[in-house]
């Protein structure tokens, strides 16, 4: 049977079989937590002040902005400052820092059951709890499950897809949590009016697909579709062209398709949200590498510290590259003191050797970053024009639809950094049209 | 703690940006592959031709090695010999050549592909025409008597025509079976005569995806299906396909020549016009015009029309409606 896929990409080793068997095992309570105030959206502003005492679960900060999701205190303790912190997205933000009392105290929470909810009060649970999309965007989730008037959504795509080498954090929760993802499933189908739930893995996950397929039997309107393994089959555009046949308009928005995309871990969440109305403080994290004594899948309270679990996972070899997500699109560190986020999925550490970024040269016009783009750009050319600043040309040739994915330069014999030319000209771009307007 | 020591005591993470992960593939590696295709037909040209063959062929790769080395040296850039472009360059220079050739003429295409056409422009990835092809044009006009006219019979010490020139006209003899063709068994340029080694040096290629399929085959089959046509003297429908996709440079030219990287078009359907332009541009030169052969003057016209090739046929962008692309 041919498995439905998409245009291009790229087949990077998956690198997986460090952490794939490792069950999800609890990290042990940070000392310490960094919990940035923007964290999908608009920032928060804080509503706890240094010297409060705050209880896991505690919302600590929200925001007036439709686009913001607020964020709630991931352990119990006292707020030892709130001030700008560096943050795994390569920037600096504000932050609120809580001392753990290590007590683990929570804030009294009440499940609901999904058949008394209505998609209104859904979303507004959605909210409550801080959701946003786990797969690293980290964009508020009940913003995304409100489509503009006029449009409806006809299909939610579970996105089991997990492209990036090395990340195992949604594997483990579908092989381990199938009845909570469905769960989920059905409430995102809830909230959306969507007919037809999707969960699309790829085929090298068997495992997976056996357990979701197994745990959504009796569900008429899902559907448990195996994808073929290919980068980077998880990024939206492309899940939605291998599941549904459609493009989302260059100028739109997955609604456009009809689709709604959202993340394993996301899912999960959601069904945490709703049947122990907890809100979203902790995650899968995969913590994996060479140098690492143990790689595994930990479940960790969000804001705790890269250097803390690379600790717990015991740093054996020389590091040369610490990077927050998968190698092909993760961003690397210049500290390890940075928060785990909502959006981190995997904390990767490579060898020196390993991390090395080879000599560039002159392109020779292979054409193969042409073959590998899963958007059907020509990176050659756009990497001329973004370095010549040739913006014109390079918004003529659609620069500004570049998903960073990264299977240009992955693929590239000269070792181009195609990916950082066309990000500056994708920045250029875009600002270029917002002075326009 | 040891975890701190190896992370921050010694502040060297690596900061840089994604993908962080490259394939194995390098620029080297590619043009390793390329000179490894064409070993069976530098064989196969020894073996015909005589130890000449080998002696032109050693003389035209290492001009232009040595050529591409001491331009470098004297410009003060990195010496990028091992990346193998330029025994690509002067391999293909000799096969363009016949065994008569002196073996200055040899030196001096080796010379002016390299010097002139390629580093001129700024080395590998910045010539915007094929240097073998270009330097054997040039010396096509500067001592024709050498490059054209006479070709040494294999395995024989006198001299006669190329199939094609027998076929036009323009030379006496007989034409070769499709065996001699195919084995390469007939007269003509050192590399080109063996249909069998070069294509089995171009489906390599093509199997290790180091070339793309779509060059060739549009390429050929344009030729084949025009001279079939247009090429017989029984009036339409009466050529010789076979005899013409055999015969002269074409095989030698469509895998290896206007499938070089740099002056052919990234997009896959400018591949195709590309090919297919090469394929009306030699029958035209073949069956009207002047030459008997033209297969390289074709590439070359073509290398020019790149850049408008690669602007008409750019992918249609995910998300876009066809026509806005």
């Amino acid at each position: 049977m041919k498995l439905r896929t998409f245009f291009g990409g790229v087949h990077p080793a998956p690198a997986k079989e460090r952490t794939k068997n490792s069950p999800i095992a609890t990290a042990p309570l940070p000392s310490r937590v960094v919990i940035p105030l923007a964290q999908g959206g608009a920032p928060c502003k804080p509503l706890v002040q240094v010297g409060d005492e705050v209880l896991a679960g505690q919302k600590i900060g929200d925001s007036e902005a439709f686009v913001s999701a607020p964020v709630h205190a991931s352990v119990s303790g006292r707020v030892a400052a709130i001030e700008s912190v560096p943050c795994p997205t390569g920037k600096n933000a504000v932050a609120v820092i809580i001392d753990s009392d290590g007590q683990d105290k929570w804030m009294d929470t009440s499940g609901s059951s999904l058949a008394d909810l209505t998609a209104t009060d859904i979303k507004d649970l959605i909210r409550e709890a801080g959701l946003v999309g786990m797969g690293g965007a980290m964009f508020p989730t009940h913003v995304k499950v409100s489509p503009p008037s006029g449009k409806s959504f006809e299909a939610v795509i579970i996105n089991g897809a997990e492209c990036e080498p090395y990340l195992t954090c949604d594997y483990r929760l579908m092989v381990e949590e199938p009845e909570e993802i469905i769960f989920g499933l059905r409430a995102w189908l809830k909230v959306t009016g969507a007919q037809t739930g999707y969960i699309g893995i790829e085929d090298n996950k068997p495992e997976a697909v056996a357990s979701l397929t197994a745990a959504a039997a009796g569900e008429k309107n899902i559907r448990v579709i195996p994808v073929a393994t290919k980068y980077p089959q998880g990024s939206e555009k492309q899940l939605i062209a291998a599941i549904l046949g459609r493009e989302v308009p260059s100028d739109g928005l997955p609604v456009d398709a009809g689709a709604l995309v959202q993340n394993i871990g996301t899912t999960y969440a959601l069904a945490q949200a709703i049947k122990l109305g907890k809100p979203l403080v902790e995650r899968v994290v995969t913590v994996t590498g060479t140098p690492l004594k143990k790689s595994c899948n930990l479940k960790v309270r969000v804001g705790t510290l890269f250097s803390d679990l690379l600790s717990y996972c015991q740093v054996s070899s020389a590091v040369g590259q610490l990077i927050s997500g998968g190698p092909l699109m993760g961003i690397a560190q210049s500290v390890p003191e940075v928060p785990v986020l909502k959006g981190t999925s995997g904390i990767l550490v490579l060898t020196p050797e390993e991390a090395e970024v080879p000599p560039e040269r002159a392109c020779i016009r292979c054409g193969r970053c042409v073959d590998a783009c899963p958007i059907r750009l020509v990176p050659t050319l756009l990497d001329q024009y973004c370095r010549l600043d040739m913006w014109e040309q390079a918004e003529k040739w659609h620069v500004a639809d570049c998903i960073e994915c990264g299977c240009c330069a992955y693929v590239c014999p000269s070792k181009r950094h195609l990916v950082a030319a066309l990000r500056l000209g994708k920045a250029e771009v875009l600002a270029r049209r917002r002075q326009r307007k | 703690m040891a975890n701190k020591d190896i992370l921050s005591g010694e502040g060297k993470l690596l900061v840089s940006s994604s993908p962080h992960i490259r394939a194995q593939e390098t620029v080297d590696w590619l043009m390793w592959q390329v000179v490894i295709a064409l070993l069976p037909a530098v064989i196969v040209s020894i073996y015909f031709f005589g130890f000449r063959s080998f002696y032109l062929i050693l003389l035209g790769t290492l001009a232009a090695v040595i050529t591409e080395a001491a331009i470098e040296k004297a410009m003060g850039k990195d010496i990028t010999i091992k990346d193998g472009s330029a025994v690509v360059t002067g391999l293909l220079l000799a096969f363009n050549l016949p065994a008569t050739a002196p073996w200055w003429l040899v030196i001096i295409g080796s010379v002016f592909a390299i010097a002139v056409v390629k580093q001129t422009f700024g080395g590998l990835g910045y010539n915007f025409i094929n240097p073998a092809l270009t330097a054997r044009a040039f010396l096509l006009a500067a001592w024709p008597q050498y490059v054209a006219g006479n070709f040494p019979l294999p395995l024989d010490t006198v001299t006669g025509a190329t199939p094609l020139a027998v076929l036009k006209g323009t030379a006496a003899g007989t034409l070769p079976t499709y065996g001699d063709l195919f084995w390469g068994n007939v007269g003509g340029v050192l590399g080109e005569t063996s249909a069998v080694a070069l294509l089995a040096g171009g489906l390599y290629l093509i199997y290790l995806e180091v070339i793309d399929w779509r060059t060739p085959l549009s390429f050929i089959c344009t030729v084949a299906a025009f001279t079939w046509v247009f090429g017989g003297s029984g009036g339409l429908f009466t050529g010789d396909p076979l005899f013409h996709v055999l015969a002269g440079g074409l095989i030698l030219g469509a895998f290896f020549m206007a499938t070089d990287y740099v002056t052919s078009p990234v997009t896959p359907l400018g591949r195709v016009v590309f090919g297919v332009g090469c394929g009306l541009i030699t029958v035209l030169i073949r069956l009207w015009g002047d030459y008997p052969e033209g297969v390289s003057y074709s590439i070359l016209l073509m290398n020019l029309l790149v850049p408008f090739i690669e602007r008409w046929t750019a992918p249609r962008v995910y998300g876009m409606q066809p026509m806005q692309g």
